[in-house]
């Protein structure tokens, strides 16, 4: 009791010291963050301009373009009395014109090298007109809406399995590094092999297994058919559809990240300032979290940026061996009835979710690593 | 030549590494075996052969060996061509230019199950008078079916299994089934030795009869067969050197490059190395399976195409960054100044005092390389992707699923190819994890 003072003076101190470390990496974190974030759109737009300059070689971004306006110019020529009375070569002639001027106008009578900036511009906005075949579940054909509709169902299947992935590779690694060398240790180093193989590849599996064989859970789908009136009964029935392509994704990783994590934060538990920790005879735990967990962080995190980045390739397949109707089974959709439009814009929304992951990564690495700066930019 | 030999010899501590080299071995010796037994324009002919290919097998049939398992003995598929000399026959000259041919298709049915179908293919020879035929059928205990009277075209298939009068004579019942079954228990197939006793009337004198019997099994072959009657024998097979060969160019392609490139990029600095940066970090936001599929949708489907894309897109990686950490530590090192100090060229220290260097990370990032490249290219099938021409596992699967195989129980059409490509992926995983352990001598003892 009688060093009780001390200890509170000592966190007194420490707590403005900390307050003004907080104000100041609060800056640098903010910094930090409009920097890559200036970076990140920067690399968003001349990624997406290869997309289109890819997508366009075969002259494909050109008939989307051409097809919207004949549908435009003959929708308006169909709707006005007028010109319906004309004699037929003469409302073709009038079409042919309107189609002409319209064309000049979008600049499709310019050199590519041009219009491929304002494709540039209509795809930064997935302003791709309409989509040839699909439909959105609300009737629409733009493209952006039918995209937009199904990016919410792809976030929560793949944000629930990559955060299940990340904290259970944390704490499996953990728990590992702690005793390394029993079975459970040795079962998980044999199984990190199969890590090599996609989600989808799993989910084949875990079909067979836990829907065709077994009859408990569902084969695919979102929600129960028809859907759940009651919003509770209807959450528990997304629950349940989620669990197999959620295990997919988190086997098809797991093994692998906990073998890495523990192999890491076994190396580095036997770093001098650790042996030093012990010394001193500081706790199991306060040595784990302050002298093990903390120097590795970014490490990890990196290792999880790239991982995740991995994953959402599996993404469309994922997708599709679950028929989940997200932004990967309608790119399958898409592939199947050779949906151009829709094919463009869901490559140009893939490239917005990996650079969304990046800068959400980026971000988090630089609240946990304090040597980020901002000369530093890239990792 | 004896540092390969050492890092070998280390290797055999690992008995995981063992099994995994056994594994790859095995691998590359059975995709030689299908490039020997089917050589590529009879793989593409077997698989893409058109209808007239795949008459003789039955559709949806698992393979023979399920039989082990399943503890009934489920028929195979009986084939009589009188074309092969399979079947005796007979001519009776009747006068008057009429002939009589009489074919007898004898054959054992030891079978527990009923076959899937039934059909006679007739390939007749005449000039203008369409010959008969009549069929009957004798079962081992001695009764006598009339089948039904055809006459023939100059390609004629009789689909006994689809005629419906002689179901109604079967008392209702489907004739694949009624013509099998026992008279005691119509449940089950009455076993012994059956025939089909075909006797055709020609009208001139140098018309003929030819006729093949098909019996189609429940069970075909060492792999089973399709919604298309394919054997999958043929894809199994040839799935092997598809994915090797896919699996090993796109993991050389892209590691090889990738290190020269970020080698290059350290050693001259400047300007080079923060464009080799830039384009990364836009390469890393590029989603590679979405280009793919424009690619294959809007391009080329041929597979050579696609890899050729992979390798592109696989340069600017992540590995460059790592690789680019590695080669700046080189960078500083005493022997690369005294390899200056002496004249060396930027080529020969780039070739010969950097890259060797880096060869220890560089080997088992390339082994386990591989089953990522081998699964990536399934994707691509499984999309509907694959190449038009090959047979190749992810087309298996995707054909599987297109069918739904898991739903209506083909379980061996999606386990097959998923086995091969897990083992596949499996070996050279495991290869690649003991060789990340033997050149990096800190993960040695965790």
């Amino acid at each position: 009791m009688a060093d009780a003072p001390l200890i509170a003076g000592g966190v007194g101190g420490g707590a403005a010291r900390r307050r003004r470390a907080a104000a100041s990496s609060f800056s640098r974190v903010a910094r930090f963050t409009a920097f890559r974030l200036a970076a990140l759109l920067a690399t968003v737009v001349v990624g997406v301009y290869l997309t289109v300059l890819i997508a366009n070689m075969g002259g494909h971004v050109d008939d989307i373009r051409r097809s919207t306006i004949r549908e435009g110019v003959a929708m308006v020529v169909g709707m006005d009395p007028e010109i319906r009375r004309l004699p037929q070569e003469q409302r073709q002639q009038y079409m042919q014109d309107l189609i002409e001027i319209q064309e000049r106008r979008l600049g499709l009578d310019r050199p590519f090298l041009l219009r491929s900036f304002s494709y540039l511009g209509s795809a930064l906005t997935l302003d791709l007109g309409r989509s040839e075949f699909l439909v959105s579940d609300s009737g629409s054909r733009q493209v952006r809406l039918i995209l937009l509709e199904r990016l919410g169902p792809t976030l929560l299947l793949f944000a629930t399995g990559q955060l299940l992935l990340f904290f259970l590779a944390l704490v499996g690694g953990l728990m590992l590094s702690r005793r390394y060398g029993n079975w459970i240790d040795r079962f998980v180093i044999a199984l990190a092999p199969t890590s090599a193989a996609p989600p989808w590849f799993f989910g084949i599996f875990l079909i067979l297994i836990f829907a065709a064989l077994l009859r408990v859970l569902p084969f695919g789908g979102m929600v129960a058919s028809p859907p759940p009136a009651e919003p509770l009964a209807y959450a528990l029935s997304v629950l349940r559809h989620l669990i197999l392509p959620v295990t997919a994704i988190v086997i098809s990783a797991v093994f692998l990240s906990v073998y890495a994590y523990r192999t890491f934060f076994l190396i580095s538990s036997s770093e001098d300032y650790v042996e030093m920790a012990k010394a001193k005879g500081l706790s199991s735990q306060a040595i784990e979290r302050r002298y093990v967990l903390r120097p590795t962080l970014p490490y990890i995190v990196t290792n999880f940026a790239l991982l995740i980045i991995g994953l959402w390739g599996g993404a469309i397949i994922t997708e599709q061996v679950f028929s989940w109707p997200g932004l990967g089974t309608t790119f399958y959709r898409a592939i199947s009835v050779t949906d151009v439009p829709i094919i463009v814009a869901n490559t140009v929304l893939y490239a917005y979710l990996l650079a969304v992951t990046v800068f959400l990564l980026d971000f988090v690495y630089a609240i946990v690593d304090p040597r980020v700066k901002l000369d530093g930019g890239s990792r | 030549m004896r540092a390969l030999i050492r890092y070998l010899a280390m290797l055999r501590q690992y008995p995981s590494a063992v099994a995994g080299l056994g594994i790859v071995v095995g691998t590359v010796l059975f995709a030689l075996t299908a490039i020997i037994v089917i050589p590529y324009p009879e793989a593409v002919r077997l698989w893409r052969g058109g209808e007239g290919m795949w008459t003789d097998t039955p559709r949806f049939a698992p393979p023979a060996w399920t039989n082990w398992f399943s503890g009934a003995n489920l028929p195979t598929t009986i084939r009589l061509d009188s074309a092969d000399g399979d079947v005796p026959k007979m001519r009776e000259d009747l006068g008057g230019g009429l002939t009589e041919v009489h074919l007898t298709y004898a054959f054992d049915y030891p079978f527990d199950g009923f076959p899937q179908e039934l059909t006679v293919f007739f390939t007749p020879t005449f000039e203008a008078s369409r010959p008969n035929a009549s069929l009957t059928w004798h079962t081992p205990d001695d009764r006598e079916i009339r089948v039904g009277d055809v006459t023939l075209r100059s390609a004629e298939t009789f689909r006994i299994s689809q005629d419906t009068r002689l179901e109604r004579r079967l008392g209702g019942l489907q004739p694949e089934i009624g013509l099998f079954a026992d008279p005691a228990d119509p449940t089950r197939p009455l076993k012994g030795r059956y025939e089909l006793r075909v006797s055709g009337l020609v009208f001139e004198e140098a018309a003929d009869i030819d006729a093949k019997l098909v019996v189609y099994g429940q069970v075909h072959g060492w792999a089973g067969t399709d919604h298309r009657r394919r054997d999958l024998g043929v894809a199994l097979l040839w799935g092997a050197p598809v994915a090797l060969s896919f699996g090993l160019l796109a993991a050389v392609g892209t590691l090889v490059t990738t290190m020269f490139i970020a080698a290059l990029g350290v050693w001259f600095g400047g300007w080079i190395d923060a464009l080799i940066q830039r384009i990364t970090e836009v390469n890393i936001i590029l989603p590679l399976l979405p280009i793919l599929i424009m690619v294959g949708t809007f391009y080329s489907r041929s597979i050579w195409v696609l890899l050729l894309v992979v390798i592109a897109l696989g340069i600017f990686t992540a590995g460059i960054k790592s690789y680019r950490a590695i080669f700046m530590q080189i960078k500083q090192s005493g022997y690369i100044e005294a390899a200056q100090a002496y004249g060396a060229g930027n080529l020969r220290i780039v070739t010969r005092y950097m890259i060797p260097r880096i060869v220890p990370v560089l080997v088992p990032a390339f082994v386990s390389a591989v089953p990522t490249f081998v699964f990536l290219e399934a994707s691509l099938a499984v999309l509907g992707l694959g190449d038009p021409v090959l047979p190749t596992w992810g087309k298996m699967i995707n054909d599987a699923q297109a069918n739904g195989a898991l739903f209506r129980g083909y379980y061996y059409w999606i386990l097959q190819p998923a086995a091969l490509l897990l083992l596949t992926g499996f070996g050279f995983a495991l290869v690649g994890f003991a060789l990340d352990r033997v050149f990096n001598p800190r993960l040695r003892d965790v």
